[in-house]
């Protein structure tokens, strides 16, 4: 196969970044998408050139550490991650177009590779379980119906691609922060922080510059974990009701 | 209070005034609707101005006008504040390529089509409800009683081909808007229920259809029948 | 230099209670004194950075990901055992302690092992705890699954997913640390070497992977969960990121490498389809209880899987039926990998590359339908669907051995500290339980371990014989530290060859693969020594690394870590000829039965190889800790 490759070219933060049209001969069928990267990247090296810097690590699909905006889709045209994308999803002779995820809070690092931060500060904010190490019940105390388990699941699998945010028109994180609301939303375990936690995640994903949802559901579309909007109808559930019936007693840092 | 402040600067409170003033206007196209039929009506338009004078003197209906305009605007205001914001989150340098095969399209243009929804709004009261309240408007007498005659009125509008044309375009810019908001807006309150959500889709998409295409057949009835 | 296992006197069942109560502790007004570097988020570092911010202590995690929630841990599918014996079929701790020491094939300590069977039923509670959505019964309660050939159903899961899930919960406890302001956290951060302070570890060297900034921390201990070394084959299960680098600088630095030669191989991975290949895909090994797996009796090169159905009962060899009547395709990991390995070396292998095996489920459909099959395996057909562009409801699948998970590492004492005071290892890191062969379900039990109930007790007792006075990173040594590694980076970058990173590492990696894999001979170990020793040589001589130290450059990322691979590609080599021994994961061809199984050699190996480094191209000194084992009778495994 032989395609052309229109790749964001970006030297840093501060730098303005521009397209790099690069021909690419030594394409097969079965490469992942970002193997055929790896081997443009080698001859780039060879040439003198530098490679293309792009983000990945597990390569199997859970780790969250891919990204790459291709061709007007994150993740590329499947409903999967880029390591899993393979080259036959495309044509002999098609180009290209690979971008970075575009949001004001994730900022361009390196070429294609975006600073996603924010999202671990939003889950700082309180997706967790204030439990310490240590003298906790048995596992088996806590009986929970096989559905809600399930549906708690659902949310969980996020991997934190940060997909949903790419595919928004307005950068919106909803499916991200909602979908850990909701896990712990659900499950007995999360009640005892169930509102405090939902304001201050909703707060500070505000603080991080995300946009509003305007449910157009292309972050469903997009998600290579299929996690439902159904999450962020739950967390506004979640918001509303803790924000006007939980104590007015978050300014004193009560989390913990 | 500091809470209601919190609420309503947030993404999740703006977009819930958003729903809440989008549903209570759906709600206000309903009963529009009801009153304009009243123009299909083959009696020389006493139904339909018997009515208009009922909604423009009865006190009851004055202050909920006054509040519909204000959600009116409210909408317009809110959605503005959110479209810049969602504009800034996206950041300076924006995709050079969009596939837009993850939703569908009305659901991305809500701004353009509210945009459009909105000179039509401007252009309709000018036309109507200030020529209704602010203008020299003709009397006619039924059973003694005197109403302004706004059927004439509209008689006369409706029978310019681009005044009809324009406003069979605007339903249909109200029927996008619909077709993606009705939905919406129980989305964003948080009712998104398995049970409930075919019921919800199935009366957002029939109301998106049939009561644009009601209002905008008066029009062409009036015109070419 | 005598190697001190720690390991406490007594009973098997009391070791641990005791040995807890004589370890020494630190006054809670005292811990915020402390300072704790904990390198790796991965279940093992994030769980006890975690801990130890509960505890009071100050902790500096570190990770090279942009978050340490993307740590390889999160990757394990299978599940996590527990002695929770919640089924009632028999199981406890001596049964999950007896079968970890047996799996391992008698070469890990007996008194870890014990503690790690001990602590497992706090793991699953501590996680529950957590909200970790683990699958459940209809009645509400936790679901366990047989797993690895387990007798008893100890495993918890989380669909697929396990790993993910348990990782997020301890990313979940991280993060309340962190918010705490006790967890201080670096991403993007690469330890690049130890430093020693009057004979202790105080503290770390790390480049800022985004800036290029070297920088020095400081602390009181420095803990080490970085993981497995399986990279150094270059294709393997591992993340792309996973490398050696800091457990390799910390050997460097005095601590010693245990059993570096024992590597476990998978079975069922997604096979090579071509050079271009950077990375091998796992697909759970329960594929092998209703797949067959089978080759054709005579070779037929470059048979696709879309031919193999029209080939007739009698030409297909079920070479795993064939050769183990009463385990068939249900063998151990080690076995069914050598024995695909033996049949693609007769040429008999399947697929373009002849480096494959066909893992058949038309009998399995045939017997149950295509229906059940889906919902047994739904999500794994789909994935190798995707990935190889085959429908394994219609062909067989291809499959192939991969490196998944190395059991040597840093040698650490019963405190899971190594040799160097001060200097802990965790979780794949350092070579304690898993002996020479891990069980399925084991890694992920370790781990947390490690971190949420070993080193919370045990660095107590390190901390509190150490003075509250931080040492400065204007010390000599740090300074000293800074340069090696500034100039390192310098060579690498000055040097403007000719080939790249990726192309070393491929060649080492394939050299380790062809000679120090499945299957290992005096002859091939050294003939691989010394091509290793040319291709270190020719990589500090004509690698092409672009760019420059001062920005992100993951060229010098790579470089940096397939130098260390390079070295520890050597070790692991003499180790491997040394121990001319079969055992687990470890095949040496001379040491074999008459029918070709494994022979282990109890009364000469039953040690821990520990090796010293002794200096730049010396060979490294051999320590031995014996293996005493008071409980266990050792026997020799056999599936026919």
């Amino acid at each position: 196969m032989k395609i052309t490759l229109k790749v964001w070219r970006q030297k840093d933060a501060n730098s303005k970044g521009a397209f790099k049209t690069y021909e690419h001969s030594h394409v097969s069928q079965d490469m992942s998408f970002l193997e055929m990267l790896d081997v443009l990247n080698n001859e780039l090296v060879q040439k003198g050139e530098e490679p293309i810097a792009f983000d990945h690590d597990c390569r199997e699909g859970i780790c969250g550490m891919c990204s790459l905006y291709i061709n007007g889709r994150p993740h590329g045209p499947l409903q999967t991650t880029t390591c899993q994308l393979h080259m036959r999803s495309f044509k002999d002779g098609e180009t290209i177009t690979i971008e970075p995820w575009r949001a004001k809070a994730f900022p361009v690092v390196k070429d294609l590779v975006v600073d996603r931060g924010a999202f671990d500060r939003i889950q700082r904010a309180g997706g967790y379980v204030s439990v310490n190490t240590g003298g906790v019940p048995d596992a088996n105390e806590i009986a929970i119906p096989k559905k809600i388990a399930d549906e708690a699941f659902d949310a969980a699998t996020c991997i934190g691609c940060g997909a949903c945010v790419a595919a928004c028109k307005n950068a919106s994180a909803m499916l991200f922060v909602s979908a850990k609301v909701s896990q712990f939303a659900l499950l007995p375990q999360g009640q005892p922080e169930r509102k405090e936690r939902v304001e201050k995640m909703v707060a500070q994903m505000d603080e991080e510059g995300f946009g509003a949802c305007t449910n157009t559901k292309a972050c469903e579309a997009e998600c290579p974990k299929g996690i439902s909007v159904a999450n962020i109808a739950r967390m506004n559930r979640e918001y509303f009701s803790a924000i006007t019936s939980s104590y007015e007693v978050m300014a004193k840092g009560g989390g913990d | 209070m500091n809470w209601l402040i919190t609420l309503f600067t947030s993404t999740l409170g703006r977009k819930l005034l958003m729903a809440l003033t989008g549903l209570f206007l759906i709600l206000f196209l309903a009963v529009h609707l009801i009153g304009n039929l009243q123009l299909l009506k083959d009696d020389g338009g006493r139904a339909f101005n018997v009515y208009a004078e009922f909604m423009s003197t009865n006190p009851l209906i004055q202050i909920v006008s006054k509040g519909n305009f204000f959600f009116i605007l409210l909408h317009i205001f809110i959605s503005i504040v959110l479209t810049i914001k969602n504009r800034q989150a996206r950041g300076t340098d924006r995709y050079a390529v969009t596939s837009g095969k993850s939703s569908i399209w009305s659901s991305r243009n809500m701004g353009i089509l509210g945009t459009i929804v909105l000179v039509f709004l401007v252009v309709h009261l000018k036309h109507f409800w200030a020529e209704m309240h602010f203008g020299d408007m003709p009397k006619v007498i039924y059973d003694g009683t005197e109403y302004r005659d706004i059927y004439s009125l509209v008689a006369q509008w409706f029978a310019l081909p681009w005044y009809v044309a324009l406003y069979v375009f605007c339903m249909a810019a109200v029927a996008f808007h619909l077709w993606h908001g009705f939905a919406s807006s129980f989305q964003t309150l948080g009712l998104n229920h398995p049970k409930y959500n075919g019921i919800i889709n199935f009366l957002g998409k029939t109301f998106a259809v049939v009561v644009p295409a009601l209002f905008a057949w008066i029009p062409i009835n009036m015109f070419f029948f | 230099m005598k190697l001190d296992s720690k390991a406490p006197e007594g009973p098997l069942a009391e070791k641990w209670t005791k040995h807890k109560f004589n370890l020494k502790l630190v006054n809670p007004a005292n811990k915020r004194k402390y300072d704790v570097i904990v390198v790796g988020t991965g279940l093992a570092g994030a769980s006890a950075a975690a801990s130890l911010g509960e505890l009071g202590y100050n902790v500096k995690a570190f990770c090279f990901q942009d978050s340490p929630r993307r740590a390889h841990s999160i990757a394990a599918q299978g599940g996590i055992n527990a002695a929770k014996n919640y089924q009632n079929d028999g199981d406890s701790i001596y049964r999950l302690f007896y079968d970890t020491i047996k799996g391992g094939d008698y070469r890990a300590r007996e008194a870890n092992v014990y503690r790690l069977a001990e602590v497992s039923v706090n793991i699953i509670d501590q996680c529950v705890a957590q909200g970790v959505p683990f699958a459940r019964e209809y009645g509400g309660l936790l679901s366990n699954r047989s797993f690895g050939g387990a007798q008893v159903s100890r495993t918890f899961y989380a669909r697929g997913q396990t790993g993910q899930q348990l990782l997020l919960g301890a990313y979940g406890a991280l993060n309340r640390q962190i918010a705490n302001g006790k967890v201080k956290m670096y991403t993007r951060s690469e330890m690049l070497d130890v430093v020693i302070v009057d004979g202790k570890a105080r503290g770390i060297i790390t480049r800022d992977l985004i800036t290029g900034k070297i920088e020095s921390h400081s602390a009181h201990a420095v803990l080490l969960c970085t993981g497995g070394y399986g990279n150094v084959f270059f294709l393997s299960t591992n993340a792309k990121g996973s490398n050696v680098t800091a457990a390799w600088r910390a050997h460097k630095k005095g601590a010693l490498f245990a059993n570096p030669c024992f590597t476990q191989i998978h079975p069922t991975c997604i096979p090579v389809t071509g050079d271009h290949q950077s990375k091998l895909t796992l697909m759970s090994e329960s594929l092998r209880n209703d797949g067959r797996v089978w080759v054709p009796k005579t070779a037929r090169p470059g048979l696709k899987a879309a031919d193999a159905v029209n080939i007739p009962e009698s030409e297909r060899d079920y070479f795993l039926e064939r050769k183990y009547p009463s385990f068939g395709n249900l063998v151990p990991r080690d076995v069914a990998s050598r024995n695909a390995k033996y049949v693609c070396d007769e040429g008999r292998g399947v697929g373009t590359t002849g480096l494959a095996v066909f893992l058949d489920f038309s009998d399995a459909i045939k017997r149950d339908g295509e229906a059940t099959i889906r919902a047994k395996y739904g999500n794994l057909f789909d994935m190798y669907a995707q990935i190889t562009g085959d429908n394994p409801y219609k062909v067989p699948m291809m499959i192939f051995p991969a490196v998944h998970y190395t059991m040597g590492g840093l040698w650490v004492d019963y405190n899971l500290m190594t040799t160097v005071p001060g200097l802990y290892a965790l979780g794949e890191a350092n070579f304690s339980d898993h002996g020479a062969n891990r069980l399925g379900a084991s890694a992920l039990m370790q781990g947390l371990a490690d971190g949420y109930f070993v080193i919370p007790y045990t660095i107590g007792d390190y901390l509190a014989g150490m003075p509250y006075e931080k040492v400065s990173t204007d010390r000599p040594e740090f300074k000293e530290a800074i340069d090696t590694v500034q100039s390192r980076i310098n060579k690498l970058l000055s040097i403007k060859g000719k080939k790249t990173v990726d192309q070393f590492h491929r060649e080492l990696g394939l050299t380790m693969w062809d000679y120090c894999g499945m299957s290992r001979s005096e002859k091939g170990l050294k003939f691989a020594k010394e091509k290793i020793q040319k291709l270190k040589e020719e990589f500090w001589s004509n690698v092409a690394v672009l760019g420059g130290a001062g920005e992100l450059n993951q060229e010098l990322e790579k470089a940096l870590r397939v130098a260390d691979f390079i070295e520890l590609g050597e070790l692991m080599i003499d180790d491997a000829l040394n121990r001319s021994e079969s055992c687990g994961g470890h095949f040496r061809e001379e040491s074999a039965t008459p029918d070709g199984e494994a022979k282990r050699k109890d009364d000469e190996f039953a040690y821990v190889a520990a090796w010293e480094y002794k200096g730049e191209n010396q060979s490294e000194a051999l320590h031995k800790e014996e293996l005493i084992f008071e409980n266990v009778k050792l026997t020799q495994r056999s599936y026919k």
